[in-house]
């Protein structure tokens, strides 16, 4: 547990030792208010909620969350730092869980500062708390799965740019399955039992009922899932660059 | 339990390479290994298969009776290991490396700072704590990485290159930071500096082209040299070729070299013996008779370099046939 702390908190801290984090954060900051105020017509709408806010997430960490996560295997990588992390009395899913709750920590961090929207709907009307915090949650769950990704494509490469285009190129995909234009543009080329099973493994449809405020069991799992999947393909992909 | 790093048959292809071919030995408590060979002979790979980062191909490592492959964390838990370019984390200071490296050993607390104090104590970094690691020079960064695999005073070091980058002072510091470990602990160390092992090593084994092709103490390696026993003089210009006519007759002797040294203006002349036999009577006997009174006579113990550079070349062969054309 240690270990595992240790790792995460060294890995959380490398974020902040630049100003890229800052940077990062503000960006995240000011796309969500352009996104939400102009184009998701926060105002317009006279509905005292978040939707338009959350709405933009699985776009918005489509470019975001590659960026936090290209640098997690890819830099030790590069410098050869990967070698002491792996011959420290490091258990490999300690390493893999460490980084990956570091990155989860992080954007944490970015999205608990999104907290004015919050203030600023209350102000204008008496949304529910409850729904919103359910989107949180959902983003955060979103978040964490398009990381697990991330992380593990991370693992592949020692160049943090083809870490962030092979990231943002999953992501892109597990994230346009189940959107209903991609759904009905390939619904003639391919079968139609493959296209369920697509919609199956996409995350934006259960993205958009957790922030509708419908927090299923299913889909839970499903999150939990398909993170632990990808944690455990990270594991893999390290022990087998070990191999080769 | 005395050997506390065995080596079976670790073996090593990346593809078409054969990087690593079949190396087994065995380094006991109280010993410091050095590991020779020229760069690309494996001698990083083989390390990085001991140390738990690289899966051997074939065979297997066992530290202090726990097998690397079976046992990973029991392993690493008893190793420091300095990496090929000691790589740190260039963004954290060297105070905050050491300590992230204490607690990810599980040291905490009170235990964890006087572990942490006392690794920059043996390496000297006690003025760039504060410093972050990229800003260090190659000697100071090769230090942290010293003290990064002392921090846990384990039972076996591997240090692949530790003095690699160090002025001569440091170097002669971390050498003596090694012997002074190296009666409670098994030490393999990898050098290309010759020197440096007749310095501090008990044991020298070779590589060359991922084989283990010599095992043995310097001065058994130093002794397969065609200078062991060889007999220098240092004669007058004029006596030149007196001295060589004299001692290229004998018997014992398969060669004679003379060298003009711009130094003092003498001349060296050496008589290389033939298998290793002691010729130093004969070399004075035979000057006597020729009326010369060498200024110097040195015998030598054997050259090394010279050792190294024939196994490492494959010139072993031409150096028997050598010597098997001069007796004839």
């Amino acid at each position: 547990m240690r270990t595992l702390l240790a790792i995460t908190r060294r890995e959380l801290a490398a974020y902040f030792v630049t100003p890229v984090a800052y940077v990062f954060i503000v960006i995240f900051l000011v796309m969500l208010g352009a996104l939400t105020f102009s184009v998701g017509s926060f105002f317009e709408r006279g509905q005292a909620d978040l939707a338009p806010f959350f709405t933009f997430h699985p776009w918005l960490y489509l470019l975001l969350i590659p960026a936090i996560t290209m640098r997690l295997w890819a830099e030790e990588r590069r410098t050869g730092t990967i070698e002491l992390l792996l011959t420290l009395p490091v258990a490999m899913w300690q390493a893999v869980l460490g980084k990956f709750l570091a990155a989860w920590a992080f954007t944490a961090i970015a999205l608990a500062l999104t907290f004015p929207f919050v203030v600023i709907v209350n102000l204008l009307g008496s949304p529910d708390n409850g729904v919103i915090l359910a989107g949180y949650a959902g983003s955060l769950l979103l978040a964490g799965c398009y990381l697990a990704v991330g992380a593990a494509v991370s693992a592949l490469t020692r160049n943090q740019v083809i870490a962030f285009v092979l990231a943002t190129a999953a992501c892109f995909v597990f994230t346009v399955f189940g959107s209903p234009v991609v759904a009905g543009f390939v619904a003639d080329a391919i079968p139609s039992g493959a296209l369920e099973a697509a919609r199956r493994v996409s995350l934006i449809g259960r993205y958009d009922s957790i922030t509708r405020g419908v927090i299923s069991a299913r889909d839970l799992v499903f999150f939990a899932t398909f993170i632990a999947f990808w944690l455990y393909a990270n594991a893999v992909i390290v022990e087998l660059k070990k191999a080769g | 339990m005395a050997a506390m790093i065995e080596v079976e048959g670790l073996t090593k292809r990346f593809g078409p390479v054969l990087a690593v071919d079949d190396v087994s030995m065995t380094v006991a408590r109280g010993e410091v290994l050095g590991f020779l060979g020229p760069n690309g002979a494996g001698k990083s790979t083989t390390m990085k298969m001991i140390a738990g980062f690289l899966t051997p191909t074939a065979g297997t490592a066992r530290l202090a009776g726990h097998d690397v492959l079976a046992e990973p964390l029991a392993v690493k838990r008893r190793l420091g290991y300095l990496p090929e370019g000691a790589p740190t984390y260039p963004d954290m200071t060297v105070l905050a490396f050491l300590d992230w490296v204490a607690s990810v050993r599980g040291f905490a607390g009170a235990e964890r700072r006087a572990r942490v104090e006392r690794a920059m104590r043996a390496t000297s970094l006690g003025e760039v704590i504060y410093y972050p690691i990229e800003a260090l020079s190659k000697g100071f960064k090769r230090r942290v990485g010293l003290a990064q695999a002392l921090l846990h005073d384990p039972e076996v070091l591997v240090l692949d290159e530790p003095t690699d980058g160090l002025d001569p002072n440091q170097k002669h510091e971390v050498r003596r930071l090694i012997s002074a470990m190296a009666a409670e602990k098994a030490i393999v160390i990898s050098t290309h500096i010759l020197e440096e092992v007749e310095a501090i090593c008990t044991r020298a084994v070779v590589i060359a082209r991922g084989r283990l092709v010599a095992d043995g103490s310097p001065a058994a390696l130093a002794a397969r040299s065609r200078w062991h026993n060889a007999v220098t003089v240092r004669v007058l210009p004029g006596q030149r070729s007196a001295a060589v006519a004299a001692l290229e007759g004998l018997a014992g002797i398969a060669a004679v070299e003379a060298e003009e040294m711009p130094m003092d203006g003498l001349v060296s002349v050496s008589a290389l013996p033939r298998a290793g036999q002691p010729i130093e009577a004969a070399v004075k006997q035979a000057l006597g008779a020729a009326a010369i009174a060498p200024s110097e006579l040195r015998i030598e113990r054997g050259r090394l370099d010279e050792v190294f550079r024939a196994i490492t070349t494959g010139r072993a062969a031409d150096m028997a046939a050598g010597e098997a054309r001069e007796a004839a």
